[in-house]
């Protein structure tokens, strides 16, 4: 009878892994544009331009992990020893690059923290796109137990998924360099985010062209009647909008790229959404199957219901206040 | 020898939890320290308390990220390496660490970012606000985290069905049996850490004959705040001990090295508990001692390990010396918070040249205190992970040994590279000292000389940490 609440839970799980790859992209892309910068001036500038925000940032992807436990405890104790390795090295890539912000600041040699902030973020992304890949491809389960190898996610598709996501998050972070930085470090994030803009979608073609190839129930999803009716709007808006993003990053628009870095993902998140649902470890436990209790979801939905707004209203009003370009060689702290 | 995946596990665990809790210890304290300089400076407008204010937030803010960055570990290792715990204590923990995250992390995460960087763009009541919610936060985790730990010590308002826990009355969950003790001590505790931190600190500055007008502040804060605080460790810890005899005495007999119930017991000033021919040697013991703490009676008995098979006693020699060394640090805490206060009446705090040496030395008691308490608490749950519920080795991840091997050969590496550096860069943000507007450093105190000074300075905080 509460077949719905199981519902509620995956599209908020749903919000949370959105905000988490959105905001955190954008600051993990940062990582990855690190090393193009010309000076310290101009890093110290792009880290400016994250610094108030990316502990928030970060802290979606805790209630995306946490969210899962919460409502979905047995999908938690399969998928995560199941992406054991990734996740492990996710976490301790996360360690190196969010120390670095600080450390960065107080060290006499920042090439170091430089190196670890980068290193940290394009691995953290990486792994991220890997455990993603892992999902979409299934996990071995046997009697509500992960049940496969321990090297099952170390495919060439993950590997593709990693690269892919790296590529993605670096776009966010261009595009948002654009959008609140000024100077030399917005002029060459514009060229940047060109580039990007072609290696995302040569890497969104490849994965949309592999997954139904290769996995049989995607492509039942996609090419099936009537889904494909339903279904061809998704990629045709992608093209959209990737051609709406060239003509704004050439027109020397500031925030619209951004914005509509944002709808790619959405497109491509939504796309996932659909090959998948509503399986939650594909391909045979749904989020019916590994569901708490309802007495546990009603407990925490009661509060997410109440303190989501104020979350949402409070990281808004964070974003509000440190509106604005941050210039070049403003100081840090 | 074979690996063993549920030791390997369980230290790995061991090892990331003991890194984390180092960092709340002290950004619970520091925040809420950093909120009250807040208050007082918008209160009396003296420069003094905002220069504090600003110093010791760039120190909040590195320990801080140590603290973010080793917590998200903590929440995934759940996963990871104990996914049977998921399974079995998911629908009872998971909604009390998603109130952590909901009400604690969002909160610290964001309005840290006004206390760092916001100084210019906000009103000062904003930015005083600002430290206060941070401050809030972190005891808001403390809250749910503890709430978690204490149900897995002293499970109520569940009902195990197959094996599983379900969640039956939420308020007797959150709010179960040890949960306020612990709680209690748990926040005394980073109180006192933190104070002791900054007590150190101004010890270190008046010695090294600078910043004084700031060490003064810190110094009379702390030693204050600590006369009150350390004391009521005492008797917080004494009602916690009290509780945990009620509910778990095996551990409580554990901490005590007492083997046989059917004695009084004594309380073991020192002892080598030997688990195999279970007795203790090289006893030094009050006669009664803990049958009077315990039951306020001469001839009190107090459960003995023997009562239980050696299989479900916790490991012992952890229990027995983790106790011992927190009670130690405890009562240093004590005598050197008082100490001080006596100092004061008699006006010579700071000129008691070698108080404040002893006070600049021992900057890390109250870390080692909370780890202690940590190790007797939680080692002396053992064999459960949730107390009668779930043993420890009943819920390991399907993880092979090999991967435990490396990823903690891995944690290893990293947080030895990370923490060492995050305590070097803390060490020189406050080797550097709080700046502002060039000081009135008064005339009065004696300068001393650079050399002792900078010794003095290096033993104080951090560098063989």
């Amino acid at each position: 009878m509460e077949w719905y609440l199981p519902v509620i839970w995956a599209a908020l799980i749903g919000v949370a892994v959105a905000m988490y790859v959105i905001l955190d992209g954008f600051d993990l892309g940062i990582g990855a544009l690190f090393p193009f910068a010309r000076n310290e001036m101009q890093r110290d500038q792009m880290m400016r331009s994250v610094a108030p925000f990316w502990d928030g940032n970060e802290t979606w992807l805790v209630l995306g992990g946490g969210g899962l436990l919460v409502a979905f405890p047995t999908a938690y104790a399969i998928i995560m020893p199941a992406m054991y390795l990734p996740v492990i090295v996710m976490l301790l890539a996360l360690v190196f690059r969010g120390v670095a912000f600080e450390f960065r600041l107080v060290s006499e040699s920042k090439s170091w923290w430089n190196f670890a902030f980068t290193f940290g973020s394009v691995l953290a992304a990486f792994s991220q796109g890997v455990i993603l890949g892992g999902l979409i491809q299934g996990i071995k389960v046997e009697n509500g137990q992960f049940a496969g190898g321990h090297f099952d996610w170390a495919t060439p598709f993950t590997y593709l998924c990693g690269a892919a996501l790296v590529a993605g998050y670096a776009l966010l972070g261009a595009t948002w360099l654009i959008m609140k930085t000024e100077g030399e470090v917005a002029v060459r994030a514009r060229s940047q985010a060109k580039i990007l803009l072609l290696v995302v979608l040569l890497f969104m073609a490849a994965v949309s062209l592999y997954t139904p190839l290769a996995f049989e129930r995607i492509a039942q999803r996609w090419f099936s009647l009537p889904n494909f009716y339903y279904l061809w709007p998704v990629p045709l808006l992608t093209a959209l909008l990737a051609y709406a993003l060239w003509r704004w990053l050439e027109q020397r628009r500031d925030v619209l790229p951004f914005v509509t870095t944002i709808g790619l993902f959405f497109l491509g998140y939504i796309g996932l959404v659909i090959s998948s649902f509503p399986y939650l470890v594909p391909p045979s436990l749904t989020i019916w199957d590994t569901a708490a209790v309802p007495a546990s979801q009603i407990f925490m939905l009661i509060g997410t219901v109440f303190l989501l707004p104020i979350i949402l209203g409070y990281v808004i009003f964070i974003y509000w206040l440190f509106r604005g370009k941050v210039k070049e060689g403003e100081s840090y702290h | 020898m074979d690996l063993d995946p549920v030791l390997l596990a369980r230290i790995q665990f061991a090892f990331t939890v003991t890194f984390h809790i180092i960092f709340p210890s002290f950004t619970i304290g520091l925040s809420a320290y950093i909120a009250t300089l807040g208050v007082m400076w918008l209160r009396t407008d003296d420069e003094r308390y905002h220069r504090l204010m600003r110093f010791w937030t760039k120190i909040f803010a590195v320990s801080f990220a140590m603290g973010v960055v080793s917590g998200i570990v903590l929440s995934y290792q759940f996963g990871t390496n104990w996914s049977r715990f998921s399974v079995v204590a998911g629908n009872v923990v998971g909604p009390l660490i998603g109130y952590e995250v909901l009400t604690a992390f969002f909160l610290e995460a964001t309005f840290l970012g006004i206390l760092l960087f916001g100084f210019n763009r906000v009103p000062p009541w904003l930015y005083v606000l600002s430290a206060a919610i941070v401050a809030t936060g972190t005891a808001m985790s403390a809250f749910w985290i503890l709430s978690a730990n204490s149900w897995m010590q002293t499970p109520t308002g569940h009902e195990v069905r197959d094996g599983i826990a379900y969640p039956v009355d939420w308020l007797t969950i959150v709010f179960n049996p040890s949960f306020p003790y612990r709680l209690a001590h748990m926040l005394n505790a980073a109180y006192l850490t933190t104070g002791f931190v900054v007590i150190a600190v101004g010890a270190r500055y008046l010695l090294a004959g600078k910043h004084i007008e700031d060490a003064k502040v810190m110094l009379q804060m702390g030693i204050g705040l600590m006369a009150i605080l350390a004391p009521l460790q005492l008797f917080v810890g004494d009602q916690h001990g009290l509780n945990t005899l009620k509910y778990q005495p095996i551990k409580v007999a554990a901490m005590e090295g007492h083997w046989d119930g059917s004695k009084p017991a004594d309380f073991h000033i020192f002892a080598w508990p030997d688990e195999k021919a279970e007795r203790n040697w090289f006893e030094i013991s009050i006669p009664h001692g803990s049958s009077l703490i315990l039951t306020h009676s001469w001839d009190g008995l107090v459960p003995g390990l023997k009562s239980v098979p050696p299989d479900q006693r916790p490991p012992l020699l952890n229990v027995f010396f983790g106790f011992r060394i927190m009670l130690a640090v405890g009562f240093y805490m004590i005598a050197a918070a008082l100490f001080g206060v006596f100092l004061w009446w008699r006006d010579r705090l700071f000129d008691t040249d070698w108080y404040l040496r002893i006070l600049s030395m021992t900057w890390w008691t109250g870390f080692v205190g909370v780890i202690a308490g940590w190790v007797v608490t939680e080692s002396g749950r053992q064999p459960w992970l949730v107390h009668d519920i779930l043993r420890t080795a009943d819920a390991i991840s399907p993880v092979p040994a090999t991967s435990l091997l490396g990823t903690l050969a891995l944690f290893v590496v990293c947080y030895g590279i990370v923490f060492s550096m995050g305590i070097y860069y803390i060490n020189r943000l406050i080797n550097k000292g709080p700046e502002g507007r060039a000081l009135e450093e008064p005339e009065g105190l004696p300068s001393r000389p650079l050399t002792g000074a900078e010794g003095a300075a290096r033993d104080a905080i951090g560098q063989r940490g």
